[in-house]
């Protein structure tokens, strides 16, 4: 029964995963009281908040596509500028989920157990917020079909040789992967919030939503084939989302861009970038709702490990990014890195390099890495550097070849405000799901605490003779 | 509709714990039950064998279906770049096959997570919102922290009285027949 487990059975390869020993029951209140509950009061005023700046995010984009992308900043040969950026950033920021469901699962990493649905949720909303950019980008919204491989009035089909198809059907792949990912994990725990519903439209909204779900092994049995299908096949996909992603740049002849460090370089400024947002998440939801022993201090040190790691290989890519300039012996490879750090840009260039190189380095100290205060504020300028990182390598344009077409490329008030939305818009959609899902996956908690394991006869035998 | 299997009765005995349950499943799978079923919050390793059941068969579902998500990845690019409208593009051969790798990939991907997705829907009948096991009053348990066994009446070996003895036998309690 319950509550009868030794100190050895509730720990794996030595540790205890969820602290404060928590029973099956626990686990199912804590997370399932945040949904049952009454809205709280701060839940109301953030909601509000970022509702209102997902309408000027609305109102922005309404005058955009009336008006044409004239009413942002860009130019020749600037034609990339906060749009861009904006996409690159939001794409980035859903590695992380991706990694955490996905890649630690298939290391059988059971630690992640307590993060991994928030973190997938954030990687949804982050690809909206990523979709939308290219979307509205492309001026003429009404014809953003002719990326789609169907016959049209021209007779003519989409380049399937161009990195920007490519990027279409990437990120669609990968939101509709996440999307797929997201809910076969979450038919379980919406089964427990059925059979928890006190009311009638509670429990058929939830009955609906999880399929009717009886938790029978013989239902388990392919459900967790599917779920390891989907991890292994969304391990490869997050890898090439940011690749893919690269390649818009390092397909080009631009100096600064045509490198092949691009991809690896990407992938690991998505996951830094990534794991840092999730650090910000978890911890104003482990302090807003009372979930410290399941978002709990190893978990949170872990992803600061990741952080330093990942970090430490996005300063690696900068120095070599210089190197390879220098040893290049391409005069115009050569100028593109110099004016990055000393150009009109510098600015920039030292507020990415500060933030992504600098910071994450506290990490390497224990009494650093363990203290929550400290993890929050890097979190957040690990993701202003991760920003500012794909706002350098867009204003590499700004200075090509011809010093008579450089010029210096300023936001508008409407980009500024499209930049501001995306954030109303992410925190809307994350404040709507810690409302009304589960934020813990709460069958994957239990199957990791130790009255889950199961004792074979023969073990028990030998353990008894040990003992 | 005939796709969906009818089930006319259930026989539910509950357990005290994941232990209890696996065990309870090596008795039933040794007296010949094949049309049971044990209920738990979260999958429980090893329980497949415990239960005397086969492997899932989603995986080469889902490497076939996958397997034509790449087929027919690259004949659509084919098709329309070399045979419906070839164009140059920048020098590059009708059918340039590097150039057209990671489309393939992510449509390879693509079609094998939805076969995924919905080949597990489809081979537990899913969505079924109607089921004798939910007149039970106790087994909503089962997603909070309470293990059963079910018996279908679909069962060779079910008979309403023996099997609910068997049932007890095991170390079940609360047992319940439920009807349609």
């Amino acid at each position: 029964m319950a509550n009868t487990s030794t100190p050895e059975q509730s720990q794996q390869h030595g540790e205890v995963l969820i602290p404060g020993n928590p029973t099956f029951h626990s686990v199912s209140d804590a997370v399932s009281r945040i949904v049952e509950g009454k809205t709280p009061r701060a839940w109301w005023i953030l909601f509000g908040i970022n509702a209102a700046g997902t309408g000027m995010l609305l109102v922005a984009i309404a005058y955009l596509v009336w008006e044409g992308i004239g009413i942002w900043g860009l130019m020749i040969p600037v034609g990339w500028g906060f749009d861009i950026t904006n996409l690159v950033f939001w794409i980035g920021i859903g590695h992380a989920g991706t990694l955490i469901s996905a890649i630690l699962f298939l290391l059988r990493q059971k630690w992640r157990t307590s993060i991994n649905r928030f973190a997938e949720a954030m990687t949804i909303f982050a690809v909206i917020c990523a979709l939308l950019f290219p979307t509205i980008h492309v001026g003429r919204i009404w014809v953003l079909y002719f990326v789609f491989p169907i016959p049209n009035q021209m007779g003519a089909w989409p380049n399937f040789r161009s990195p920007l198809l490519w990027d279409f059907f990437a990120f669609m792949t990968y939101f509709t992967v996440s999307v797929l990912f997201w809910y076969v994990g979450l038919i379980p725990d919406l089964a427990t919030l059925r059979d928890r519903a006190k009311n009638k439209v509670k429990k058929i909204v939830f009955g609906v939503l999880s399929l009717g779900w009886l938790g029978g092994n013989k239902q388990w049995k392919h459900y967790e084939l599917a779920y390891l299908v989907l991890a292994a096949l969304a391990t490869p996909l997050v890898l090439s989302v940011h690749s893919i992603v690269s390649m818009d740049f390092a397909t080009s002849v631009l100096p600064g861009w045509h490198t092949t460090i691009f991809p690896p370089y990407f992938v690991a400024g998505a996951i830094f970038s990534g794991f840092a947002m999730v650090m910000t998440l978890a911890v104003l939801a482990r302090t807003a709702f009372g979930l410290q022993d399941i978002f709990n201090m190893r978990v949170l040190e872990r992803m600061n490990l990741i952080m330093l790691v990942t970090g430490s290989m996005v300063g690696y890519a900068y120095a070599m990014e210089f190197f390879m300039a220098w040893y290049s012996g391409n005069e115009y490879e050569l100028f593109a890195f110099t004016n990055r750090a000393l150009g009109p840009y510098a600015w920039a260039y030292w507020i990415m390099v500060s933030c992504n190189v600098l910071v994450p380095q506290l990490f390497w100290s224990k009494k650093l890495r363990t203290n929550i205060a400290v993890m929050f504020v890097a979190s957040i300028l690990i993701n202003v550097g991760m920003w500012f990182e794909r706002f350098v390598i867009m204003m590499t344009l700004s200075r090509d070849f011809l010093p008579s077409a450089w010029d210096y490329y300023t936001p508008t008030k409407w980009e500024i405000m499209t930049l501001i939305g995306s954030f109303c818009l992410f925190f809307t959609l994350f404040l709507l799901f810690l409302r009304f899902l589960p934020m813990v996956a709460m069958s994957e908690v239990k199957g990791v605490l130790p009255d889950a394991h199961i004792h074979h006869k023969k073990h028990d035998a030998e353990a008894g003779s040990a003992a | 509709m005939g796709l969906i299997r009818k089930i006319p009765a259930v026989i539910l005995a509950q357990f005290d714990s994941a232990n209890d349950l696996f065990h309870a499943a090596e008795k039933m799978r040794d007296a010949g039950y094949k049309e049971f079923d044990c209920h738990s919050p979260f999958p429980i390793h090893g329980m497949d064998d415990a239960m005397g059941l086969r492997r899932s068969p989603l995986g080469y579902i889902i490497f076939c279906i996958g397997s034509l998500g790449l087929i027919g990845a690259l004949t659509l690019m084919w098709w329309t770049s070399a045979v419906d409208y070839p164009l140059v593009i920048s020098g590059k051969p009708f059918f340039s096959f590097p150039a057209f790798i990671p489309i393939t990939f992510a449509l390879t991907v693509l079609t094998s997570a939805l076969t995924a997705t919905i080949g597990m829907i489809a081979i537990n009948q899913l969505p079924r919102l109607v089921h004798p096991i939910f007149n039970s009053e106790r087994f909503g348990k089962f997603s909070d922290d309470s293990f059963f066994v079910s018996v279908e009446a679909n069962d060779k070996k079910y008979d309403e009285t023996k099997t609910a003895e068997f049932l007890k036998s095991i170390g079940g309690k609360h047992i319940e027949v439920l009807k349609d």
